[in-house]
């Protein structure tokens, strides 16, 4: 299974994502330029984190422009799995593949810091290994995170069950606390409809070792792997 | 075609958490200016561009905060001027 990882002009997360599926998960894997058109036969593509052309404007709002984002969009419309981490959820999200805006973080400040999340829906390409409920814990590292949706959106994301994880405690219960950057209702990621876009502002791709604290980020990509093998 | 300045504001959609607005707002406080309700923190854009007329270079701006300057899930945007350049 071939791996698509999309460099924008101020990505910095696409080495760790290149990294994620060459050599932990022993796949082939392309780096593609936002000025390409074609996505070299990826099965796969991750929109990693970073600052995309600065964060000028808003987050991923110049992004989604990308001559490749016509083509990430016509993959997730065949129904190939994306991932957007982070800046690449806010690139999604803009580029409108997946529903909702990531704002400001409520306190204001960058956060750095690992969190747990749980998982609340497995019907995507990117969870079905996991099981309902499980938490994860995985570093967030972002300013601007703040997860926001109309109301009227919001009961459809809801509804629908888009969401696929929230910001819990040690416990696993969505807290104020726990809910670092102030989301609405504790969102930390969602889908789309079809279930094979999926956004989310953790970082999985960072927690696949257990030298760097996790390895929970582990079982988001052995869905992926099942997801295209099936 | 004529030359024309449009001017423009985008803030946060009234009714969402703006705290960048609420921390300058606190701020404002503590310098003494109790009077102060709230305060908006957004983005004002200069646009200078070629039109027919005032009318057209406004519509152009138009679809250009719909399609990329604001964000139709979290701001709101204001022509505030178009003149002549």
């Amino acid at each position: 299974m071939k791996f698509g990882i999309v460099s924008f002009p101020g990505s910095n997360c696409d080495d760790d994502a290149l990294f994620a599926a060459t050599e932990t998960l022993r796949q082939p894997a392309v780096k593609l330029w936002h000025k390409d058109h074609d996505l070299q036969g990826s099965d796969v593509i991750i929109l990693p984190g970073g600052f995309s052309y600065g964060d000028y404007l808003r987050a991923g709002a110049i992004a989604r422009f990308s001559p490749i984002m016509r083509e990430v969009a016509a993959h997730a419309q065949r129904g190939g799995p994306v991932i957007g981490i982070c800046n690449g959820f806010q690139i999604a999200c803009e580029a409108g593949l997946l529903p909702g805006a990531l704002m400001r973080n409520a306190g204001l400040q960058f956060l750095s810091m690992p969190v747990t999340i749980r998982v609340e829906n497995t019907g995507t390409h990117w969870t079905s290994r996991c099981h309902a409920g499980q938490c994860l814990t995985m570093p967030i590292a972002h300013g601007e995170g703040r997860y926001t949706v109309d109301s009227e959106t919001l009961e459809k994301v809801e509804g629908e069950g888009l969401v696929v994880f929230r910001y819990v405690n040690a416990l696993g219960e969505t807290t104020d606390a726990a809910n670092v950057n102030g989301s609405l209702d504790n969102i930390a990621g969602v889908r789309n409809v079809a279930g094979n876009v999926v956004g989310l502002m953790p970082h999985p791709e960072r927690a696949l070792d257990a030298l760097l604290g996790s390895t929970d980020g582990l079982v988001l990509f052995e869905s992926v792997l099942a997801a295209v093998h099936a | 075609m004529k030359h024309f300045r449009v001017n423009v504001h985008i803030v946060p959609r009234k009714g969402l958490l703006d705290p960048q607005g609420k921390a300058v707002g606190d701020a404002l406080h503590t310098l003494g200016f109790t009077a102060l309700r709230d305060v908006h923190v957004g983005r004002y854009l200069v646009i200078e561009m070629a039109a027919a007329d005032a009318t057209a270079a406004e519509t152009a701006v138009r679809e250009m905060c719909a399609r990329l300057l604001a964000n139709p899930v979290t701001e709101d945007f204001e022509i505030a001027a178009v003149t002549a350049a």
